[in-house]
This record gives C-alpha cells, structure tokens and sequence, in this order.
C-alpha cells in the first residue's frame, strides 16, 4: 500500500514530466533548441513508476523516453532544458543532446544513440554488484524496435547466464518510429521473451503508474535477491508522435485517441478520487508548482550561456 | 608454421572435472521407426553420405593433419554427421544452404567435391577459394552453397536476405540456415531471426546443439535448457529433435520444409548431439567429462543408422561393407588429386577484391 | 636466468594486476576453465575464482558492454576477443559507448580490450587481422601494440592502470617466438612513448608490431651495405609519439615507415602527414611505405607470403631512399 507521501510524489512526478515535456515542444517551436525533440507523452507511467521502485542506491540508465525517470532520480528540469537548448552549464556541458545525460553520484548512466547498447552496459554493472556484494539493482529500459537489436540479445542473455541483478524495462508502445509492431516484431507476445532468455517475466499496464511501480518493486525484489534478471514489459502509447506532436500521422488516428483517452495523468487522477486519496484541490496546487518550477527552469536554462567553440575541445581522456 | 597445439597437464584435467557442470541430457529417446514418405534410394544415399562425410572427416583431421599436410585449423562434425545429411538431402537444387563448419554431409550434398574440399584444406589453388581461405570457409553459390564467417551467427541475417529474395520473387524455393549453440548468443543471430520470423522468409533454421562451444558448456552459453526455447521469441515453433537420429531429423526437417513452402514461415530444428572430437583438431578437449564421449559414443548416428537398415532389411551387412570400402576408395582418389594440386600463383592474392567488369 | 616468452608476459602482466588489485577482473569466451584459446589466461580461474576469471556466451557485443557497465562501478575489467578480428562485433560498443562517455557526461571507461591479431599463421582472413585503424580513427580510445616480452607485460599494465579504454593488440605471431629475461619487479611501459630499438644515423623505419623483427633484421643487412638504419618501434599507435618520430627525422632527414597492416588507411599515411606538416624542412627524401596490400589476408602459404611484408621489401625500399 503506498502512503500519501509517495501517493503524491507520484503525481508530481507525472505533472512535471508531461508539463516540462510541453514546455520543451514549445521551446523548440519557438527555435530556442536546436536539436531534435522526443518526448514521452503518454508513457510517462513508467519511467516515474520504475525508477520511483528503485532504492536509493540502485542504479538506472534511461532511454530516449524516460525525461520522467531523470526527474525521478534528482536530475533537475533546468538541467534538462539546458541540455537541450545546448548551454554551457548543461550536465553534459553542451555537448550531447535530448536526454543523453548521466550522473555515477546520483546512480545515472547515460546512454548512447544505439538503441539496445545500454543493455549488455547495465548487464555490466549488474555483474558488478553481484560481484561486489553491492547489494543494488540495475534498471534500463528498451522499446520494442530496440528489443529487436543485437545487443539487447547479447545483454539479456549474458544477465541471464551470470544471473545478475538487473531489471530490463521493455516499453511496448506499438511503434518503432513510422513501423507497427506488428511489422518488425516476428513476435508480439513480448513477454514470451522472458522464457527465451530464462528470465522471470512481468507484464503491466504501462499506463498505470501504481501497477508499473508495485510490479517494479516485485521484480526489482526478485532480482536483488539472487533470482537473476526481470524482465518487465510495459503496454503503452506514443500519444506525442515520434519527434513531434504531430509527427504521427502514420499512426491511425482511432489507435492515438484510443490511449488519449488511457492518458496515464488520467487514469492515475481516477485512481486517487476513487480511493479519495489526493484531493482535486491538492493536485492542482501541485500543478501551480510545477508550472512556476517549469517557468523558473525555463527561465533560468534560457539565461544561461552556450559555451564558447573552443570548449568542443578537451575532456576526451582522463586528464591527471 | 603449425598453429599452437595444446599440450595436455594433469592439473588442468583435474580442474576440468570438478568445475565442469552436468551436461542436461533431457534428449526425447525417440524410437526410430519407419519414417513415412522416404524413397528406398533415400535410406541408401543418407548412409552413403554419412559414411563418405565420416570418412572425408577422419582423412582430414586424424591423418593429414597430423601428417602435416593441412594449411590452418581443422574443423569437424564427428558424430554430428546425421544432422547435414537428413536435412540437405531433402532440398531441390534451386534451394540454398548457409551450412556451418560441422555440416561437411551438407556440402557434398550440395554437389561440392571431396577432392576440391580437400584442396581447399591444403590451400591448394582448385580448391573452393583458391586458397584465400581455408577449412570449411567455402561455398559455391552455383550449388546454392553460402560460405560462413567466423563470426558466427552472422550467416542468419544474409539467411533471411536470401529467404526474403525468394519470397519477393515469388518462388516455390527454401533455404536451410545451420549453426551451433553458441552461435545463438550472437546478435546478428538475434536480428537476422526476427527479420527472418517477421517477414516469414521460407527457411529452416537447423542448430546442431552439441553442447560444448569450445571450452564453454551450454550452461555458461545461455540461461534456457534448450536452444529450442529460444523460439518463443520469434513466434516459431521450435522442435527438439535426437540429432543422432538420422530418420528423425528427416521427418522433423520435411516438416519445417513444408511449412515453409507454404509460406507459413521458419521453423527452428535443435538437434541434440555431441561434438565428438574437440573444438578443432589441435583441442584435445580436456574440459570435456570422459564419461560423456562414453556415453555418446554409444549414440553414434552412423552405427544406430546402420542397425536400424540391417534389421529392417533395407541393406544388407555386405551392402553396407562396401559402401565403407567405396567411400574409402572415393576418399583416397579425392586425397591423391588434391595433392597434385599446386599452390596458388603469390601474385593472386591481389585479384577478386572487387568485380573486375 | 630464465626467459619469459612474449605470451607469458601477458599472462604475468594480467596475473600480477590481478594480485595486485582486486578490482581487475577478466571476461571473455573460454578464459576460464580452458586458460584462453591461446591460454593467455591459464591457471586464472583456479587462482582467482569465477567471479574474476568469467567465461562468456559468444557475445562480444556484450562482453564490451559488460565491461563498461562494470567499469562504471569502478571494476578494472580485461575484455578478450578470441581472436581480434572479433572486435568488429564490438564495433559499436567501443567506439560509441566506450569512447565517448567521458567526453559527454565526464565517466571514464577504464576498461582494456585485448587479443591476438595478425597474421603468418595461415589463419586466413578471420583469424589474421590488423583492427588497429578503425579504433586510431577514435578519439577517446588508446591503441597499443607491443613487439617484445618485456613490452607486453608493461604495457598490458599500463593499459590495465589506465583510467582510458585502451585497444591491447597483441601479436598472435609473436607469442611463443619472442623471449626475453625478465626483471622480477613491478614496472610498466608508459603508454604514448615510442621505442628506439636501433640507434642509426643513415635513415629511420617507423614501425611496430611483428614487424618490428623484419626491420632489424633488414637492418643488420644494410649496415653492410652503409646504411645505418635507425629502427624505432611506435609501441603506441594513440597517442603517437610524436616528439620521438620528429626528432629522428630531424636527426636522419630519410623516413619510411613499416606495418603489416594493409595501405589505404593505414597508420603510415597518418605519420606522413604529420611529418610533412611539421619537419618538412628536414627531409632529404619523400616519405616512403611498406604495407601489406589491399586486400584480405589470404590463407593458402604463397599468397599470405605475397601479402607480408618481407625483408627483401624493406631493403629494397631503403635503396631506394637512400639514393635520394
């Protein structure tokens, strides 16, 4: 049973999600990112539910979509903005993009642009904490184009033989990019890979952040505990296109307005009133917060400055 | 130059009993029974290559090897034999195959020669690469033969392009992938599967699961008990089959060729063998329980197949005799021409990079 | 005095870091219960269990990933490729992950990689290569390739020290043939610094590698010949040495350079650009190569043969420098 401290965390971290989401879409329109823009419009459930599972000391490497778990884990929105906007101060100091970002202080690994490679990489820090004793849990995430790459193979199969302590997050958000499911996946039975790879196996409404976080907890339990890799997958839906709000127009419109109306914020706002356990008037004072602590991370990455051309150089290699 | 023999040391044989694991033997003791549907010549030309593979094999690596007359690694399939034969005899000439090192009955199947393949070992220039690569690194696209790497699993993927070529043109062919247990924990084996299973290419793929690859045992390869199980992910069905048993490796692969004639796409075939000889023919295979080649060895495909046609009268003792006799004979002839093969010209290594049109 | 052979440099090299520090583990297909294909890693597991000595599935995708995943934990890993031409399975790993992340988001990958590359074994294309270039071509990354026994065992510890991930080439030809006494001591072999293996005052050979051997071997034919040939083995391919390079073509002004690796692309064009960039002045005669040609290594004995280097070819190309 969650307490009403975690019952509200979990709705800020929604609100700030989608809401720091939007502002992004807008910063870009308005030509203050340079780059491209992926948002996680309507899977924000399960980046907040898992990574809100996790112990203080577990370690998690976020995705393309997972703005909400960087949040989770004390990555701040104007860290995030600057990175986008490409700023100096930027966690990467301007010079990655979108939510390529880490942090080993704050257990934040980040990833690359090759999607699956984070697998066998966190199958790595897994193997270490079962070697070490460390007692933590590692947890990335994957979608289901990704769940189709070498690596995602190699790295779930390699956790499973070492039997490490990993949690592997599939997002099943029916797209990979402009292609269905149904036309990259020789398989759509998701969780039929647990048994592939011998690993214990979760499904879950990805729009549901309670499930998504009690079923993390289990399996993040279970992998702690020496039973080797989870693998959890997470039935969701892209609702913010692939790059834009309106780069889905391959995505047939009755699918979109089908999971608008499984909106996460939605179901999780029914969820609350139907055990009357955050109130309306509570959770608009949360979004009043988020919105002023948005406008302030709006305006305080926009202040910001890019970082001069020669600071491109330097930083390759350790330097003594 | 020979590559580095390993020599053996007591210690290390020690080691390699007490962490060896138990091998699972979860193998189905299928009675071998009159397979339907096989033609007479068919029972014949199965054990004729299976002999003509077995003989082939042992000239290679137990007596030109060791006689130093091998350029390289030898690669064998001893006691897999049952596997390349049972599935490539029952393709049409227009199919292909992407065979793997331990599937020789495959490509003398196909129509590639022993003197040639002999050649080819020997770095001789008649053999398949003209001595640009060596062991079982040869095909013959002519034969419908697609060489592999050494990096394995990367023949699943160009699998699944063939597959898919046949199915976009609209023809009636199959292809057959081979490859071993450790070669599923590739990448490329995982990509070209699902490509292959998404676009429901017309293949059977064909895992001779023989339990070691090299020192590793399958489980430090992967998590499942059975190769097969790897096919839940693919949305395929995945059969165990006694990979020692040549009549139920045919009716296990007519199947899976039928299937994917029909458009009803892969199958993947995991054989349960063993690999009765070591990772190459300089491994003596140390890390290998002794108890184990035992035990196989009283599988052998060659023997039970041999039984099994005596006792249901399909050949007779003597038949069987001299089809050994004629496979030796044939192996001798091939040994004898592939040593008046000469050396490739040194200047040859410069041509056939690219397309000289 | 004994002689400790270039293969069991390595393995000393690995077996006293890991006595040493406990953080350093090796993974890799058939490290553990068989020593390494070419036995590298013999003895290990029974020494340091198989928590530290990990037998792998064939996966080298993964066992770079694993390696910088635990690297991130701040573990010393040893990733093997059976083979180096294994690496290219890897390819994206090392250079997109491994590389760039301290660049990006400031963590460092002090992960090695190693294996047995080269060829004059008959290995054929698969088992003979030289990846060093694809990995040159990566900021972020180190490539070493030692050609004796006491090289292999300090740069195998420099590279195992180094907070950086660095490519470990090691010379399958070389394993067993090169042999040398070895100090008792702790030491290492500074990564970056070149080797002057020859004094000479006549003209330089850049080179590195198994091909280090046909060089001085080249050399002891030529002194007859009065060409005193300054041999310097590279040992570093990134970073080069740079201010050994120049100074020896400053002193000699008469350069070429030497690898078994093929042309297009290879380390020599780099070196030459740079020597023509920055001592230009000095040079009495073009900068002259000696690669293997463009293609794969072949298998059959008279082609690989064509395809090396040989001594003939260092000769003749010194005559013809030397002419100048």
């Amino acid at each position: 049973m969650l307490t009403k401290t975690q019952l509200h965390d979990l709705y800020y971290w929604l609100l700030l999600n989608r809401t720091l989401e939007d502002r992004i879409v807008s910063l870009r329109r308005a030509g203050e990112i340079p780059g491209a823009v992926q948002t996680s419009r309507g899977q924000e459930a399960v980046s907040v539910g898992t990574s809100y599972a996790l112990e203080k000391d577990d370690i998690v490497a976020p995705l393309l979509r997972n703005t909400g778990s960087l949040l989770v884990r004390g990555f701040k929105p104007e860290e995030i903005l600057a990175q986008y906007m490409g700023k100096g101060t930027s966690p990467t100091r301007g010079r990655d993009c979108a939510l390529r970002m880490g942090d080993l202080k704050r257990g934040v690994v980040a990833s690359s642009s090759s999607l699956g490679s984070l697998v066998p990489v966190v199958a790595g820090i897994a193997l270490a904490s079962r070697m070490r004793r460390l007692g933590i849990v590692a947890l990335t995430y994957i979608g289901d184009g990704g769940s189709e790459t070498s690596d995602f193979h190699e790295g779930l199969n390699l956790a499973a033989v070492q039997k490490v302590p990993m949690v592997l997050v599939l997002e099943e958000n029916g797209w990979a990019f402009s292609t269905p499911v149904s036309a990259h996946a020789a398989s759509t039975d998701f969780l039929a890979r647990a048994h592939a790879y011998g690993v214990a196996g979760f499904e879950v409404d990805g729009n549901d952040v309670v499930e998504v976080y009690e079923t993390t907890r289990r399996a993040a339990e279970h992998a702690r505990n020496g039973g080797g890799p989870a693998l959890i997958v997470a039935h969701t839906m892209r609702t913010g296109g692939d790059s834009g709000p309106h780069d889905a127009w391959f995505v047939p419109k009755e699918a979109v307005e089908r999971w608008k109306s499984r909106d996460p914020l939605r179901v999780y706002e029914q969820y609350l009133d139907d055990g009357g356990l955050v109130a309306a008037e509570e959770r608009s004072r949360i979004a009043e917060q988020v919105r002023a602590e948005v406008d302030a991370a709006a305006a305080l990455a926009g202040s910001r400055l890019l970082p001069d051309g020669i600071q491109a150089l330097g930083g390759v290699y350790h330097e003594i | 130059m020979k590559s580095d023999r390993i020599r053996k040391t007591t210690p290390r044989r020690t080691v390699a009993r007490k962490l060896a694991p138990e091998v699972p033997n979860d193998i189905p003791h299928v009675a071998v029974a009159a397979a339907p549907g096989i033609e007479p010549a068919t029972y014949r030309e199965m054990l004729r290559f299976m002999v003509l593979t077995r003989e082939l094999e042992d000239r290679i690596e137990r007596k030109l090897y060791r006689q130093g007359k091998i350029v390289g690694g030898v690669y064998v399939g001893r006691g897999q034999e049952a596997i390349g034969v049972a599935s490539c005899i029952q393709t049409e000439p227009e199919d292909v195959i992407l065979p793997s090192h331990r599937d020789m009955g495959a490509f003398l199947i196909r129509g590639m020669s022993p003197r040639r393949i002999l050649a080819q070992y020997m770095g001789r220039v008649d053999g398949y690469t003209r001595g640009r690569d060596g062991n079982m690194h040869m095909g013959d696209l002519d034969r419908g033969v697609i060489p592999f790497v050494s990096m394995l699993g990367d023949n699943v993927p160009v699998a699944a392009g063939v597959g898919i070529a046949f199915r976009n043109r609209k023809k009636p062919h199959v292809v057959l992938c081979y490859f071993g247990d450790g070669a599923t924990s590739r990448g490329d084996w995982h990509e070209g599967m699902n490509l292959a299973c998404v676009q429901k290419a017309p293949i059977v793929f064909i895992c001779n699961n023989n339990q070691y690859a090299y020192s590793t045992p399958l489980d430090f390869q992967m998590a499942v008990k059975n190769v097969a199980q790897r096919a839940l992910a693919y949305g395929i069905p995945g059969e165990i089959v006694d990979g020692n048993d040549v009549l139920a490796v045919h009716e296990a692969v007519r199947r899976a060729i039928d299937r994917a004639r029909s458009g009803f796409g892969p199958t993947l075939i995991e054989c349960k063998t063993f690999r009765m000889t070591g990772h190459s023919a300089h491994d003596d295979a140390g890390y290998v329980p002794e108890v184990l080649f035992k035990e196989w060895e009283l599988k052998d495909p060659i023997s039970r197949y041999r039984q099994y046609l005596v006792e249901h009268g399909i050949l007779r003792q003597d038949e069987i005799e001299a089809m050994q006799t004629d496979a030796v004979r044939e192996i001798d002839g091939a040994v004898e021409w592939a040593e008046k093969s000469p050396y490739p010209e040194p200047e040859d290594c410069l041509n056939g990079v690219y397309s000289e049109k | 005095m004994s002689q400790t052979t270039y293969l069991e440099a390595i393995r000393q090299g690995i077996w006293e870091e890991m006595e040493r520090d406990e953080r350093v583990f090796i993974l890799g297909e058939d490290v553990g219960r068989y020593g390494g294909a070419f036995k590298v890693s013999a003895g290990m597991l029974e020494r340091f269990g198989p928590e530290r000595v990990l037998d792998t599935p064939i996966s080298e995708s993964a066992i770079v990933g694993a390696a910088i995943g635990a690297a991130y934990m701040g573990l010393r890993p040893i990733a093997e490729m059976q083979f180096i031409d294994f690496i290219s399975c890897a390819f994206d790993q090392i250079t997109n992950f491994a590389a760039k992340s301290r660049y990006r988001w400031g963590a460092g990958v002090p992960i090695v990689i190693r294996g047995p590359s080269g060829g004059g074994v008959h290995g054929g294309p698969f088992h003979s290569q030289n990846p060093e270039m694809y990995f040159v071509h990566t900021p972020g990354l180190k490539v070493v390739s030692p050609s004796t026994a006491y090289d292999a065992k300090g740069l195998i510890k420099a590279a195992i020290r180094d907070e950086d991930p660095v490519i470990y080439l090691e010379h399958k030809f070389l394993y067993r043939r090169v042999k040398e006494e070895l100090p008792a001591e702790d030491y290492i072999v500074p990564i970056g610094k070149a080797a002057i293996r020859r004094p000479g005052t006549g003209m330089t050979v850049l080179t590195y590698g198994a091909m280090v051997y046909l060089a001085l071997e080249a050399a002891a034919e030529l002194v007859k010949e009065g060409i005193d040939l300054e041999v310097i083995d590279l040992r570093s391919l990134l970073p080069l040495d740079k201010e050994t390079v120049l100074e020896s073509v400053k002193k000699n002004s008469k350069v070429f350079i030497l690898h078994e690796d093929t042309r297009t692309g290879g380390i020599a064009g780099e070196i030459s650009a740079v020597i023509c960039e920055e001592v230009f002045e000095y040079l009495d005669g073009p900068v002259l190569r000696i690669t293997a040609p463009d293609t794969p290594v072949p298998y059959s004995p008279p082609l690989e043969e064509f395809f090396l280097p040989k001594v003939s070819d260092v000769m003749n190309t010194a005559r013809r420098l030397a002419s100048y």
